[in-house]
């Protein structure tokens, strides 16, 4: 059986426990759905956006504590971003922003990331039609 | 607020007569056994007199006997001791899917460099392995099958004394891993059948570092460290003596409470699985219903994930393990778990509550109401949750 959690820096801990941003929108712009249950991993990311600007954005997790931070958190650093900016936002500021993640925790971050991509990648594909 | 341990599969805290036990042997009776003066000669009697003690326990006789530095060693021991000195009989190792990494490790590393071949049979939904299974894989190669007495993720007992039949029946020696069992129901290497058993102190209130491994008399086995006459020149290196007379202090607690303190702990095991199960809606119990240790309690939960619980369980201080991948670092679920067949998001939804001597019902009616808040909480914002609502 494995042992306890990994050490988490505060912010992941205040994240965690406070995750902002949970839950779905209604009609979004944007959905992201990445990661498996084989993994242990499953992110869904709603955005809103208005005149190009991410007005809005909510998630859904299954996954350890580090995937909720850090869908908490790639979901406040992307509000008020327009499109371009968003798509600019890596797992690598996602984990910074949280005060750093243990290695072996560094793939949430990807999938917060690639959460991220997958819903402004809905939202581009919507607003070309 | 005071802390809930509910992991004593993974360690027990050390009982206060343990520590006052082995204090005198840290600094008054300190000697080297293996000195000739009488500081060295205290100590050789008091290992002696230990010895006897934990063999007794076990119904083994004391020259069967060796300590090792815990359980881990001890499987390590008993299968390249064995395989190392019956090579020129045979290559072929059965276990079981569900063993400890401490065997299943062994065994890889056996394959590998020693040409080894291992068969890991499968276990039922419960987690028990079939003797029909293990008669069926012997072959006139096999030397050696090893086969834990319980299981330390999910509490199963296996039927030992019926596999050993087959063992013996082909003349195979059989080993097995009892860290789970000795000190917490009856373990006795005759009734059992077995020719090797591991013993680890710390997971029946007795310290880190120490352990044993029985050996039946007569059986070849390598020596396993090398560099001087301890231990019967099988285990080299100074006795760890505090820790070996911890060991058999805290077999001599056993020896008095277990009874007792086993079927205490059932009544809270069997409490503590009920009000999960009453208390929130899909909720599994992995393991056998009735042939599983008395402490452990293990349960899936639906639709979260396993570490997520850990954590806010501790942040309610109470201490708990799970079998999901996301609290080690390789990304696989549990072995146990997904040998049981069990889907992977069941694996990754699992957690494990093992009860030990300071556990009262009032603690075991806590986690259940906090638990069923964590997991309503953890729930709302699982995307699994949502789809099998939809679904319904």
């Amino acid at each position: 059986m494995r042992d306890g959690p990994a050490r988490y820096s505060e912010k992941v801990m205040e994240h965690f426990k406070n995750p902002r941003n949970v839950g779905e929108i209604e009609n979004p712009d944007g959905v992201g759905q990445v990661g498996n249950p084989v993994c242990g991993d499953i992110m869904e990311l709603y955005i809103r956006v208005k005149d190009g600007i991410i007005t809005e954005a909510k998630f859904k997790t299954f996954g350890c504590g580090a995937a909720i931070a850090t869908s908490s958190m790639v979901t406040e650093m992307v509000k008020g971003k327009s499109i371009e900016e968003a798509l600019k936002i890596s797992n690598r500021a996602v984990a910074e922003a949280l005060g750093g993640l243990p290695s072996v925790k560094m793939h949430c971050s990807v999938l917060a990331e690639e959460a991220l991509k997958s819903a402004l990648e809905d939202y581009l594909s919507k607003s070309k039609r | 607020m005071k802390r809930i341990f509910l992991d004593h599969a993974a360690t027990t805290p050390a009982h206060p007569e343990v520590v006052k036990a082995m204090l005198p042997y840290f600094t008054g009776a300190f000697g080297n056994p293996s000195s000739i003066y009488s500081y060295g000669q205290e100590a050789k009697v008091a290992v002696e007199k230990v010895r006897a003690k934990v063999a007794g326990f076990i119904g083994a006789k004391s020259e069967e006997v060796i300590f090792t530095g815990g359980g881990t060693e001890a499987d390590n021991f008993a299968l390249k001791g064995i395989a190392l000195a019956n090579e020129h009989k045979g290559n072929h190792i059965i276990t079981t899917s569900i063993e400890h990494h401490a065997v299943i490790e062994t065994c890889k590393f056996l394959e590998r460099r020693g040409g080894f071949k291992v068969t890991y049979l499968p276990v039922d939904g419960y987690g028990l392995v079939d003797p029909q299974e293990v008669k069926k894989a012997i072959t006139n190669k096999t030397i050696l099958v090893s086969v834990m007495n319980a299981n330390n993720e999910i509490g199963t007992i296996q039927p030992i004394d019926e596999i050993s039949k087959y063992v013996k029946e082909a003349g195979i020696l059989f080993h097995t891993d009892a860290v789970q069992t000795v000190g917490h129901i009856p373990v006795n290497v005759d009734e059992l059948g077995i020719d090797l058993l591991s013993i680890s102190a710390h997971k029946l209130y007795g310290p880190k570092g120490v352990g044993a491994l029985y050996i039946r008399k007569g059986t070849r086995i390598s020596p396993f460290v090398h560099g001087g006459e301890q231990e019967r020149g099988r285990r080299a290196g100074t006795e760890n003596v505090p820790g070996i007379v911890g060991l058999s202090k805290a077999i001599e607690l056993a020896r008095q409470e277990m009874g007792e303190e086993a079927k205490r702990l059932a009544c809270l095991r069997d409490r503590l699985i009920q009000g999960l199960l009453e208390n929130l809606d899909h909720v599994h119990l992995n393991g056998h219903p009735f042939r599983r240790l008395p402490n452990n309690v293990n349960v899936s939960v639906d639709f979260v994930e396993g570490e997520s619980m850990l954590l806010n369980l501790d942040l309610e201080n109470i201490c708990a393990s799970t079998g999901s991948a996301c609290s080690s670092s390789s990304l696989e679920p549990s072995h146990v778990l997904r040998a049981l067949g069990l889907p992977p998001e069941q694996a990754h939804g699992s957690l494990r509550f093992t009860l030990g001597r300071e556990n009262t019902a009032d603690e075991v009616d806590l986690v259940v109401e906090v638990l069923s808040r964590i997991v309503t909480r953890l729930r709302a914002m699982s995307p699994l949750f949502k789809n099998s609502r939809v679904a319904k």
